[in-house]
């Protein structure tokens, strides 16, 4: 392997930019050779819907020219980037894993978090597989293929965000962009092994992507490091920037493991991990509790239905041939979901957010729950058993991520290694929940625990 | 009600819903939407019967 190849499996973006700006490599050296890692890479993993080579050069091009006349080039300088298909990039046609709309134009200009990533120097490489219209946990999409998992190809990558994880975890792009609007971003976090933030609802702008959900719908970052994703972060929101906040520690917070619905339905692996991280959080024992959260996932899946039903009503009446099997009857059938189920679960959503509010008034800043009930499971499998109960796959991988996105809480996903081995074996994630607007706690928290070693995302580039 | 009447009552209400929103749903596609919004009214039953108080407002747009 040469220095480069190695550098760009090795390095994450920050690494990967301090590089560049110190001139080791060349952004056209470093994007060179993602696209060639890609061109080798991706036939086996099916990461990518659309490859932009002449953008992701362009993009280059731009910062090596910056570098050569001493200009700022950007915390990305030359750092090769991806988007879930549903984010607009110029010059293409937004698909969001569908059919139906590939006959629409190119976006005429790049989604906001797509434009920020590039701002900052970023070189946009292409975009990335996911379930159709982002309704699913699997990313086994019947009009591209399924994504695999690079740490075992048999197995899914997780969904919706599958090629977004999947594409960082195998070290073919160390920063990636993806939407989360039950667990999207979190469940393909954990079953691909690396770092994913689904930030607080509303802090990313969600300008120029493809909506599912109105009210449930974010974006965010996926990386193999904790200071890519609080970089990708501050790119992305206006508030306070989270990056100098990493070296603060767990100084002056506390964590607590939820019980109850989060220690129930899972297999031994899962809440094992979460115990290894309250230990070295130092917060063993301590229990929260969020009553409510089986209805509030309950809920979400109301309001995922109806709205992601209504939203696309046009289209289901003429064309619903085109929709992927796995997600039209359930569109379909949530077109036709009586209002009063719809009213009930936005009135739930008021009352299960005072429900949290209370576990973390009672003494918590963060809350810690298994991001996944399971590691990942193989492609094409459909039933699962968790605590002797036999539960399908696409429906259950989110058990844990649905209540917590429901009220839009900002969520860490931190990798862990059950083999005991990083990058050995399958992974699984953990969920850092903290309270609204507060990513910085949930990044500091997992900034410890990397520089502990308890979590950490090598690249996959052995078996995929 | 049985698991049979339940079905079709779905169906019937599925085939009227449709007809209300200009829906026509073609035949190979009725059965799994009869049963993913039987699932669906599974899931939000038990939240139907949550006693949420009238004061308590919607979230619709959320503002954690």
């Amino acid at each position: 392997m040469s220095d480069l190849s190695h550098a760009l499996a090795a390095l994450d973006a920050t690494g990967l930019a301090a590089a560049i700006r110190a001139r080791k490599f060349s952004a056209r050296e470093v994007v060179e050779a993602a696209l060639s890692a890609i061109a080798q890479r991706d036939p086996a993993l099916n990461c990518f819907t659309s490859l932009t080579p002449e953008r992701a050069l362009a993009d280059a091009a731009r910062t090596d020219g910056q570098i050569a006349r001493g200009e700022d080039p950007g915390p990305l300088a030359g750092v090769p980037f991806g988007a879930k298909d549903l984010f607009d990039i110029q010059g293409l046609t937004t698909v969001a894993g569908s059919k139906i709309l590939r006959g629409r134009p190119p976006a005429t200009r790049d989604a906001a978090a797509v434009a920020a990533l590039s701002q900052a120097g970023g070189a946009l490489c292409g975009a990335l597989n996911m379930d159709e219209f982002a309704y699913g946990f699997v990313t086994e999409n019947a009009h591209y293929g399924p994504t695999h998992n690079p740490r075992d190809l048999r197995r899914v990558a997780g969904g919706s965000s599958g090629g977004s994880a999947a594409a960082v975890a195998a070290g073919l792009l160390p920063l990636t962009l993806g939407s989360d609007t039950n667990g999207s971003i979190r469940v393909p976090a954990s079953l691909c092994g690396i770092f994913g933030l689904k930030p607080t609802y509303g802090s990313v702008s969600r300008e120029g992507t493809f909506p599912f959900v109105d009210s449930l719908d974010h974006l965010g970052p996926f990386a193999r490091s904790v200071r890519d994703l609080a970089l990708a972060f501050d790119l992305l929101q206006s508030g306070a920037p989270t990056l100098p906040t990493l070296t603060r520690g767990m100084e002056g917070l506390r964590a607590a493991t939820l019980g109850g619905y989060f220690a129930q339905n899972a297999r031994p692996e899962a809440l094992a991990a979460v115990e290894r991280i309250a230990d070295a959080l130092g917060s063993a024992g301590r229990r929260a509790e969020l009553p409510g959260s089986e209805l509030a996932r309950a809920a979400a899946y109301v309001i995922t239905a109806t709205e992601g039903g209504h939203l696309h009503l046009p289209h289901l009446r003429e064309r619903a041939q085109e929709y992927d099997p796995a997600t039209r009857d359930r569109l379909l059938a949530g077109s036709l979901a009586p209002a009063a189920w719809y009213a009930q679960a936005q009135r739930f959503r008021a009352y299960f957010r005072e429900q949290a509010r209370a576990a973390f008034t009672n003494g918590a800043d963060l809350l810690l729950a298994p991001a996944t009930p399971c590691a990942a499971t193989e492609i094409g499998q459909k039933t699962m058993v968790l605590d002797g109960r036999e539960l399908p796959v696409r429906a259950n991988l989110g058990l844990f991520t649905q209540p917590i996105s429901f009220i839009g809480l900002p969520v860490v996903c931190v990798p862990t290694w059950p083999s005991g081995t990083p990058g050995e074996g399958l992974p699984i994630g953990v969920q850092i929940i903290a309270t609204p607007g507060r990513e910085s706690d949930a990044l500091r928290a997992a900034a410890a625990l990397e520089s502990a070693g308890v979590v950490s995302a090598p690249t996959a580039t052995g078996k995929g | 009600m049985n698991a049979h009447e339940k079905s079709d009552h779905i169906a019937a209400y599925v085939d009227q819903a449709a007809a209300l929103l200009g829906l026509t749903l073609a035949p190979e596609h009725r059965p799994g939407v009869v049963a993913s919004l039987t699932l669906l009214g599974e899931i939000a039953g038990p939240l139907l019967d949550f006693p949420l108080p009238e004061t308590l407002d919607a979230a619709p747009v959320f503002e954690p």
